[in-house]
């Protein structure tokens, strides 16, 4: 092999990395603001996500029956009625279910968990048990090959380009704005924040939802790269669940190296191994990890 | 268990055919018209589900969890079938009543409710189950309980039972053809074999590679073989790795979700058709909904039937399933497969002129069915189906071409000598 082969292959190799990367940080982004920010285990994030991708096969079908002419700008349209739709199926649940349980932590984990097994089966009896795969718009689709041998997957440059995006609004929204406050008052001390006049239930509801939301951004972003069944949350779910704990719960940045550590390490093994045996070998490295540091990478500082 | 040990139990079974020939004429039965007439006590000696004008079948699929995505299609092709049955007047006089249970992806849930329908409900025959550790689960209490299951996947061979009908293709059937095609029409000397972790890509490799290796003209080798966790939807690296490796043939058995990234970011990797070829032994119309055709547009799938064969007896099929499900559905291999179960048994039942499951064994293997979408079909005395083996290339719109067939049915070997 000669030598602009292997470079080429390392820059796809590094491409493939950073795109994981981004993958593995929106999926987990959502959880960590419920998970970190109010403890609360969301069991059913994988179906937020399964909500945001069908929203975009609901456009695409629409958009390519009524509409053929918008087909290749509906995607964008798409990904922000995901948000919504995910944010307001998580505002109702929250005031349904969750907050009866933030006094019971662990209860959450049950009741979200049927939640998600409910939710599947809603799927499957209304949409259809198949996978199905919206039709993405061609600008979306390929490769960009700057020259001969090498190719990087637009799909993965988008969902670097909308983890990017999401990150920062996150970011800017936590430490910027009103509800950033409220959120991290009502982390640090709850009864303290109610006593200043902040509405902590009101701040746990939009919490939730935003959480929710920014989950089905991301699996309205996933659609370019896998399918949507019934069940396609629970293929995320350990990955997500994987990022946030091995981050250190209440931890944006935590979340953010988890997600770049995980994926490098699984990326660069999967390259000199088999796919199996990097996934015991990543898995295997986390244990060991969080054996020795049970807080994560990037503890809180917080009195609770 | 090695191959000679698997010619018992078929001497056994030729005996009790001719037993069963040799009893026609006593019994004064004109050949195999057998009427509504026979009497239940005659017909059904082991206390099934049989009355004067009813028989009742089992169905044990997952209509739940993550396999329903697959074994809807079996379910509707097995219920259709029945219906016609019924339309045309039932089995030897008596309707088919269908007990539906489900086995909810969940292999233990599938022992129990094979128990329920073997032991409670007394079910004649059992068209049921879909992947590997769902039929080895069920399997013992087939043969403790002497029920009868026919089984519609195509699978990984090495396992033979009485009480199993296996309408789907082995192992050998599916890969050996496609693989000697590879070499012969698109010259391939180099294979690359990618699967998801489990027995039967496992096994299927297995056994492709020992071709590759042992039977295929000298110079062909593997040059990668890698498999998966059920479920991996982030397929860069390995994409990668096959870049390294440049095969002439991608051979590929991934299945489920996976399978649908997989091919997603093979386009998205500037691996298309175009440049590379690539078979599979996974991808069936059904597979293609969710892959999306523009996705899979030119790579070429090898199994015993797709949905675009043109024949007679598949354009009815195509038109009544169609009918029946909508005009959008898709029919995939399995599906056309599991829609042979009943058939296979309706005519097992006439040959015995019997219900009783001993019976219907027996008279299974040699029994032809001419009405198969695949066109013609019959049972082997290990009791899979002799079948063509064909190659599809598939299409924009989801479907596949067909651009090759084996040209004769190729013999079921579920135990392939040197292959293990």
């Amino acid at each position: 092999m000669s030598v602009s082969e292997m470079l080429n292959i390392g820059m796809m190799q590094g491409f493939a990395g950073l795109s994981l990367f981004a993958v593995l940080l929106l999926m987990g982004l959502g959880l960590a603001i419920i998970f970190g920010q109010m403890g609360v285990i969301n069991m059913a994030h994988g179906e937020f996500m399964t909500i945001g991708a069908y929203t975009i096969y609901l456009f695409s079908t629409i958009t390519e029956n009524h509409f053929p002419k918008l087909v290749q700008s509906y995607f964008i349209f798409a990904i922000i009625a995901a948000f919504f739709i995910a944010f307001a199926v998580g505002w109702f649940i929250e005031w349904s279910l969750i907050r009866h349980l933030y006094k019971r932590p662990l209860d959450t984990l049950l009741a979200t968990w049927g939640i998600s097994l409910g939710m599947q089966q809603i799927f499957r009896s209304f949409i259809g048990p198949k996978e199905v795969s919206p039709t993405l718009p061609d600008w979306l689709m390929g490769s960009w090959s700057p020259h001969e041998g090498l190719d990087i997957p637009i799909n993965g440059m988008f969902v670097m380009a909308l983890t990017l995006v999401v990150t920062g609004g996150v970011l800017l929204a936590l430490y910027k704005s009103r509800w950033g406050l409220r959120v991290r008052a009502t982390v640090a001390n709850r009864t303290m924040a109610n006593a200043i006049g902040i509405n902590t239930k009101k701040t746990d509801r939009l919490t939730f939802a935003i959480g929710c939301g920014i989950a089905g951004i991301a699996g309205a972003a996933f659609t370019t790269i896998g399918s949507t069944g019934p069940t396609s949350g629970s293929l995320y779910i350990v990955d997500a669940f994987l990022v946030v704990t091995f981050g250190g719960a209440a931890s944006l940045l935590g979340t953010m190296a988890s997600a770049f550590g995980i994926a490098q390490m699984q990326s660069i093994s999967e390259f000199f191994m088999t796919g199996s045996m990097a996934r015991v070998i990543t898995l295997l490295t986390i244990v060991l990890i969080l054996m020795m540091r049970p807080q994560g990478l990037f503890a809180s500082k917080i009195r609770r | 268990m090695s191959h000679d040990d698997s010619n018992d139990p078929i001497s056994i079974n030729r005996r009790r055919i001719m037993q069963g020939l040799a009893a026609l004429p006593v019994l004064g039965l004109p050949g195999l018209s057998f009427g509504a007439n026979l009497p239940t006590a005659q017909v059904n000696t082991t206390k099934l589900a049989v009355t004067d004008t009813e028989v009742t079948v089992g169905q044990l699929h997952s209509a739940t969890g993550t396999m329903a995505i697959s074994e809807t299609g079996s379910i509707q092709a097995e219920q259709l079938a029945i219906d016609q049955i019924n339309a045309m007047g039932g089995v030897l006089g008596r309707k088919i009543k269908v007990i539906k249970e489900d086995g909810a992806s969940d292999w233990p849930t599938f022992a129990e409710k094979s128990k329920k329908l073997l032991i409670n409900d007394k079910v004649a025959a059992v068209f049921g189950c879909w992947t590997s550790a769902s039929r080895k689960a069920v399997l013992p209490i087939f043969e403790k309980e002497n029920g009868m299951l026919y089984y519609p996947t195509f699978y990984e061979g090495l396992e033979q039972s009485k009480n199993v009908i296996y309408t789907g293709q082995e192992a050998t059937q599916q890969i050996l053809w496609g693989l000697d095609w590879a070499v012969k029409e698109k010259k391939s000397k180099t294979f690359f074999l990618v699967g998801s972790d489990y027995i039967w890509p496992r096994t299927s490799m297995k056994i492709a590679r020992k071709h590759i290796e042992g039977h295929l003209p000298s110079g062909s080798k593997v040059v990668g073989e890698e498999y998966y966790p059920l479920g991996t939807t982030n397929f860069n690296s390995l994409i990668n790795k096959i870049k390294v490796a440049k095969p002439d043939c991608i051979f590929i058995a991934v299945v489920g979700g996976s399978n649908v990234s997989f091919y997603k970011q093979l386009k998205a990797a500037g691996v298309t058709s175009a440049k590379q070829f690539l078979l599979t032994i996974s991808v069936t119309e059904d597979e293609v909904l969710g892959i999306g055709g523009e996705n899979m547009q030119g790579f070429y799938a090898s199994m015993k039937y797709f949905q675009s064969l043109d024949n007679p007896n598949n354009k009815k099929f195509v038109e009544a399933f169609k009918a029946k499900y909508g005009p959008k559905s898709v029919i995939g291999d399995v599906t056309q497969a599991a829609y042979l179960g009943p058939w296979l048994w309706k005519a097992a039942v006439e040959k015995a002129g019997s219900f009783d499951v001993d019976k219907i064994a027996a008279a299974s293997p040699g029994i032809e069915f001419k009405g198969a979408p695949e066109a013609y079909v019959k049972i082997h005395e290990n009791h899979h189906l002799w079948s063509r083996t064909r190659i599809g290339q598939a299409q924009a719109d989801g479907q596949f071409k067909v651009v090759a067939e084996s040209p004769e049915l190729i013999e079921p070997n579920p135990f392939p000598k040197g292959y293990q």
